[in-house]
């Protein structure tokens, strides 16, 4: 199986990295951490003028700054990395060569110059639109042009993503199926490409409206396409931070899926249940009707949703059965007592998990249901939600992985060993209270993307009350928390690249070695573990504490509603 | 072996299903059967539900009718602001419009009396944001939406601007004055 390639062998790890391939993982994700300064920045003014007692920026800064916090962060930091997670996932789990490294640097160049494009628009101080940029409020054509290189350049990362599974099976790099974890990317792929076709298909247009070839754009059709790629690029998100939590999984703890039927088939659902996703956030629009909200939410029984409540029982399950199978076998919980909770690897992931669960799944339900988003709309509450679902999930998962990545990837030993102990739960706990209290003040009405909740300068007025203002106390003080673990994930990241002693490996060679299927013994069962005929008891009572929370806020919800004027 | 290694089976369908896994999908299933049931059954017996109502219009056509309802109904001028406080009757189409930055006009409605409420925009996209009950509603240009409200309780209503519509997004404000019914609202 050689050919002129190179490629080393991780011994720690026994990863087998492609020449080619490694450099372009460190890259995408170097570019993506540098992003996430950018917008780490930007997070910290937009939550100090949020925090009323301070209001730190005037209110165009504030609404510049919040544009470019939510492009920098939710597109380019996220689905850099995800581009490094893509070429991992493909050339060096499946030890194969990555398809057109050259074509893949093109795409790179293209996604830098996007993203350069787009935040110099916005530094410019005429695209000032938020990140949804919603008709017929114009931005600088540059704003949208930089979305579109973007999009372009990681369109192209996902084709070389699938080029290289074809040729992984064309030369017979491995045996049997993909991993788990590849074919999680796979599904994650496959959404990136449906949500960049419909990125393109309305960021096109309004270019073209942007600089006067077109002379109009529906609201209402561009809310219902741009959602399609807004939301939609959420479930890229999702996918991309589940396959990692079950990688940190099979890493840290050797575990292996519960069983490898359900977890693949819940990731198929997130492709067939990915709903015309962009329902969810027109459901107090005009113009679409009440049955088409209410099917294209839930496709009559939400299976996307079930298909997450399923790894939130798969990933942890599979972690307990492997800490069973290796002692211990104590009671119901000794396996997560006795879990490496210093290790940042496991710990981010673990946090990644419940914050996505817990905080981020339940209120996603709940707001996307289509009467109970009328009391939630717009308000802070969603802001919340999605700092749940994607920051405390996704970026706090990503995180997680690049504590692996550094020694394995970069050879270098991480800097402050102990301080990259604490950075999860700084993060993730400050995360959590942020996203908490955030859905809190949307509770008692707080606006989203205001620049200002005393109204200054109305000649009506309103006063919020003063919970309202403690909320959003709250908020900027647990913002702050966030962002020092954020800070502290940087400075150990770039400190460790730059710093981080050497690790010596073996050179390069063009070797190549077969990922072997595993011997058939393994798939018996899971041996004499576990309580009451249950291999994974502790992870299932988890899951009922889950429903039970679940249920009751839902419930919560409904009877809030019932309370506001009737309407009809 | 492990979730980045091939399964052990080529054909991984074949695989049985863990129990702990059977147990958690058929309850999660019913759940989110729960989940989706409650929509419909809320539209048949919840009192909180948004019409389909809707029409395509213009801004001037939209502003047209506001400016005929402003022009029979006004009772009286908002002194802080100096805009018009328009008492329509019960059950009347009431048009209010969100412009840069001003909900117009001012609206006094009686307690417990329907009123046919109709939004539209006359430039860029806003939200209807009423305070402090947080009854949330889109308004878009060249749409027209239909909601019918019953005030069950009275005193002042703010409506805020949720949909960020430029630098004075923030001091985009209108009130819904909502009085007991039958009061003499010509003070």
């Amino acid at each position: 199986m050689a050919n002129n390639e190179l490629y080393r062998v991780c011994p720690s790890t026994g990863l087998q990295y492609h020449k080619s391939a490694e450099l372009l993982i460190k890259a995408n994700a170097v570019a993506g951490v540098v992003i996430l300064l950018v917008g780490g920045v930007l997070a910290l003014l937009v939550t100090l003028t949020r925090w009323p007692a301070v209001h730190l920026l005037p209110a165009d800064g504030f609404y510049q700054a919040l544009t470019a916090h939510g492009l920098d962060m939710l597109i380019f930091w996220i689905i850099f990395f995800e581009i490094a997670i893509l070429y991992f996932t493909s050339s060096t789990l499946l030890r194969c060569r990555l398809a057109t490294p050259r074509i893949a640097w093109l795409a790179f160049a293209l996604m830098i110059i996007g993203v350069a494009t787009t935040n110099i628009a916005i530094l410019g101080g005429d695209s000032s639109v938020m990140m949804t940029s919603y008709v017929p409020m114009p931005a600088n054509p540059k704003f949208y042009l930089g979305l579109i290189l973007f999009a372009v350049g990681a369109l192209l990362g996902c084709f070389i993503f699938l080029g290289t599974l074809v040729i992984a099976k064309a030369e017979r790099t491995y045996e049997g199926s993909i991993p788990l974890v590849t074919f999680g990317a796979l599904t994650a792929c496959i959404i990136a490409i449906f949500t960049i076709a419909s990125g393109a298909i309305i960021l096109i247009p309004t270019f073209l409206w942007s600089i006067g070839y077109i002379n109009h754009i529906d609201p209402l059709m561009y809310r219902v396409i741009w959602w399609a790629m807004g939301h939609s690029s959420q479930q890229i998100n999702v996918a991309a931070h589940v396959s990692v939590w079950y990688m940190i999984a099979a890493i840290v703890f050797g575990a292996k899926p519960m069983s490898e039927r359900v977890s693949r088939g819940a990731f198929l659902l997130y492709i067939l249940f990915l709903q015309l996703a962009s329902a969810h956030h027109i459901l107090v629009d005009p113009g679409v009707s009440s049955e088409w909200k209410i099917f294209n939410t839930s496709y009559a029984m939400y299976l996307a949703v079930l298909a997450s409540m399923v790894h939130g029982l798969t990933v942890p399950g599979a972690i307990e059965i492997a800490q069973r199978e290796k002692g211990f076998n104590k009671g119901l919980f000794e396996w997560i007592r006795k879990a490496p909770w210093g290790n940042p690897v496991f710990s981010g992931m673990f946090m990644s998990l419940i914050g996505f669960g817990f905080l981020g799944g339940i209120s996603g339900v709940v707001m996307g249901t289509e009467q109970i988003n009328i009391i939630i709309h717009n308000t802070i509450y969603v802001p919340g939600h999605f700092h749940a679902t994607v920051v405390l999930g996704t970026t706090l998962a990503f995180m997680a992985v690049t504590y692996f990545l550094i020694p394995t990837l970069f050879k270098r030993e991480l800097i402050w060993k102990g301080l990259a102990k604490w950075q999860p739960y700084l993060f993730g706990g400050g995360m959590a209270v942020f996203t908490l209290t955030m859905m809190g003040a949307g509770t008692l009405g707080v606006e989203r993307r205001h620049w200002d909740m005393a109204f200054t300068g109305s000649a009506l007025g309103y006063e919020y009350p003063g919970s309202a203002y403690l909320m959003m106390g709250l908020v900027g003080i647990s913002g702050m928390v966030a962002i020092t673990g954020g800070a502290l994930y940087i400075l150990l990241t770039v400190g460790s690249i730059l710093f981080g002693k050497r690790i010596e490996v073996p050179g390069y060679s063009t070797t190549q070695t077969q990922l072997k299927m595993p011997v058939a013994s393994a798939i018996e069962g899971h041996g004499n573990i576990g309580v009451a005929g249950f291999s994974a008891p502790g992870t299932l009572i988890f899951a009922f504490m889950f429903l039970a929370i679940f249920v009751v806020y839902y419930f919560i919800n409904w009877k809030y509603l019932a309370s506001v004027w009737p309407m009809s | 072996m492990s979730a980045i290694h091939p399964p052990a089976q080529r054909i991984w369908w074949n695989q049985p299903i863990d129990r702990v896994e059977g147990t958690w999908i058929a309850i999660a299933l019913i759940w989110c059967l729960i989940l989706f049931a409650m929509m419909p059954y809320w539209h048949v017996y919840g009192k909180q539900n948004l019409s389909n109502e809707a029409y395509r219009t213009t801004p001037e056509a939209y502003a047209a009718k506001a400016e005929a309802m402003v022009a029979k109904y006004t009772v009286r001028t908002h002194e802080q602001s100096g805009l018009p406080v328009v008492h329509p009757p019960a059950g009347s189409d009431v048009y209010l419009i969100a412009r840069l930055w001003q909900w117009y006009p001012l609206l006094e409605f009686e307690e417990g009396k329907s009123y046919r409420l109709h939004l539209s925009s006359m430039d860029y996209q806003h939200g209807f944001s009423l305070q402090p009950l947080n009854i949330n509603l889109e308004v878009l240009p060249g749409y027209e939406s239909v909601v019918t409200l019953t005030p069950d309780s009275s005193g002042e209503f703010t409506i805020v601007c949720n949909e960020y519509c430029g630098i004075g997004h923030h001091t985009m404000l209108g009130k819904i004055f909502v009085v007991k019914s039958g009061a003499d609202h010509g003070k």
